[in-house]
């Protein structure tokens, strides 16, 4: 394994289960030797917010993949209740929730990054985010710290 | 002693294709392969709970359990197995390399 291989990985959604696929690629990164940054911008900075992390949602109405028509997804409790359902599956696969998550990722050496101008438009401070957090910084700020990565956008 | 010197039956990349064949001695070559060598009393902690736990349960366990229950918690496990722990840990403790995502 190449030990300058370098990983920087955008998050901007929100929604439960788009918070995964960052996180898990993070982690494998981090365990196979791979540096790895994690920036969260718009609604990804619902993963880093305190009081947004452990309530996450997966939301059926607008998603082709629930396989259900669209007003069956927009009745009273299908959100919760396709959120309930992908806790339960992660937790089989032994993946950890969300914050548990950031703090294992966080503990393996990986960059957790809020975005500056995000944090703005919302109005969060430091003190909003989760421990976790190493910092708050600007786009070129993180290009700068992404300099010979390889990049994802989710 | 190195792997190639204690006859160990290694794939392409290094990981033991058979865990019953594996000795203290084989742990101790593959961790100076690694440059971890010589072992101390943690990094012999996680593997020895590595071995115990694949052994009763026929799968080479997740980096999370490792770090929740071989009493080693993620910021050590990451000291002590630097650059890559997952597959350092199973080399040392003489499993295939892991093909879990966590």
């Amino acid at each position: 394994m190449s030990e300058e291989r370098k990983l920087a990985i955008i998050c901007s959604k929100g929604s439960l289960d788009m918070a995964y696929p960052g996180l898990v690629l993070a982690n494998a990164a981090r365990m196979m030797g791979i540096e790895a940054d994690l920036f969260f911008t718009f609604w990804g900075m619902d993963i880093i917010t305190k009081d947004k992390v452990d309530h996450l949602k997966v939301v059926p109405v607008g998603n082709p993949a629930m396989h259900m028509p669209q007003f069956v997804g927009g009745l009273p409790g299908m959100t919760d209740m396709a959120t309930t359902m992908m806790k339960k599956e992660i937790e089989k696969l032994d993946m950890p929730p969300v914050h548990e998550f950031l703090e294992m990722i966080h503990d393996a050496g990986c960059g957790i990054y809020a975005c500056r101008m995000a944090a703005d438009m919302m109005h969060l401070e430091r003190e909003n985010l989760v421990d976790e957090v190493d910092d708050i910084i600007g786009a070129m700020e993180f290009l700068e710290r992404a300099e010979g990565a390889q990049l994802l956008f989710i | 002693m190195t792997t190639k010197e204690l006859n160990v039956a290694v794939d392409a990349e290094g990981f033991m294709t058979d865990p019953s064949q594996w000795t203290p001695e084989i742990a101790e070559a593959m961790a100076a392969e690694e440059g971890i060598a010589p072992l101390n009393e943690k990094q012999w902690q996680v593997i020895n709970w590595v071995r115990q736990e694949a052994a009763s349960t026929g799968e080479f366990p997740s980096l999370r359990s490792i770090s929740k229950r071989s009493g080693v918690d993620t910021k050590e496990i990451y000291e002590l197995f630097p650059k890559g722990p997952a597959k350092k840990i199973a080399r040392c403790a003489g499993y295939q390399k892991p093909k879990g995502c966590i």
